[in-house]
């Protein structure tokens, strides 16, 4: 069975994926775990999945444009231009007119 | 203790530097990868323990660890016949990690209500070490015990190193030792005479050899 192995560098940060092995049962995970990911004290904790046990999602529709869900949401790069121009040619008509 | 100490550590020093390089014998060809990294740590560790055991001797016969490890001639080394056997197959490796664990901390426990602090001190660190060990050797024990093929393999392997392990330890603690190995197992060990730790087996005089090639070959006084 594989095991994918998440380790914690210090207390209270996140669990990061340390890379994976192969043991044939929950004791022998512990062990192997242990051996390969905290023996020169390099994490204060694992989490030990078995690979099976992982619910993995790697397709997500887009069918349609839900950009606006993005925390980025819309470019409005084009749109920013269009309207500077609009206020500078604006600016520079009102400038004619001053006295 | 009557003894005097050094003798004590001496012959627990050259039980875990003995075992410690038969079990790396493995290094590099275990029967896979995960177990490779695993028993290798644990041979690293016995080495470590006796390098300690060794240091706290050399103080009280004014000499140092290394001297003790490499220099002393074969008639001297105190190891148990059971960690000199050179024993390439893996049943029989794992058999002997069992028993030798088993063993060990019957005698470490001991060691630890020693009167002598920095004995009891020494034994308290090996033995946050060893519990892994002991760990490792019995999820082993487990998964042999639950196959058929494993249990004989197993059964095999125990029936010929049980004369070796009774000689790891004497007296009272050899009894307790026989008595936590008998209950583990699901079938019996014969009644028998136990293998004294003063005999040497032809394979110590070769491991030694091997042992000493580097330290024999550099000049008097090199420093690594």
């Amino acid at each position: 069975m594989i095991y994918e192995v998440f380790r914690q560098e210090r207390k209270g940060q996140p669990f990061v994926h340390g890379g994976s092995f192969h043991a044939p049962d929950r004791p022998f995970a512990d062990a192997y775990a242990r051996e390969f990911y905290a023996r020169r004290q390099e994490s204060v904790a694992l989490w030990v999945v078995p690979r099976d046990e992982i619910l993995e999602i790697d397709e997500f529709p887009d069918e349609f444009d839900l950009k606006y869900r993005r925390v980025d949401g819309y470019s409005i790069k084009a749109r920013l231009a269009i309207a500077r121009e609009r206020a500078g040619a604006a600016t520079s008509s009102s400038d004619g007119e001053g006295p | 203790m009557t003894r005097p100490r050094a003798d004590l550590l001496l012959e627990l020093a050259d039980d875990e530097l003995i075992l410690g390089w038969r079990d790396s014998e493995w290094t590099g060809i275990a029967p896979f990868l995960e177990e490779d990294v695993a028993f290798s740590s644990i041979a690293q560790n016995e080495i470590g323990h006796a390098r300690a055991l060794y240091e706290l001797a050399a103080r009280d016969l004014g000499t140092d660890a290394d001297a003790l490890a490499f220099d002393r001639p074969i008639a001297e080394y105190r190891c148990a016949p059971l960690v000199q056997l050179r024993r390439l197959e893996w049943a029989r490796t794992i058999a002997r990690h069992w028993l030798y664990e088993t063993a060990d901390a019957v005698r470490i426990e001991a060691l630890k209500d020693s009167d002598d602090v920095e004995v009891a001190g020494l034994a308290g660190k090996i033995e946050r070490e060893e519990t892994y060990h002991r760990l490792h050797a019995e999820m082993w024990i487990e998964r042999l015990l639950a196959a058929p093929e494993g249990r004989t393999r197993l059964e095999e392997a125990l029936l010929e190193l049980w004369p070796y392990a009774l000689g790891v330890l004497e007296g009272e603690l050899r009894e307790t030792f026989a008595a936590r190995v008998r209950e583990r197992l699901p079938f019996g060990l014969p009644e028998v005479e136990a293998i004294p730790r003063d005999r040497h087996e032809p394979e110590l005089a070769e491991l030694l050899d091997e042992m000493t090639i580097v330290r024999r070959s550099a000049p008097v006084g090199a420093q690594w």
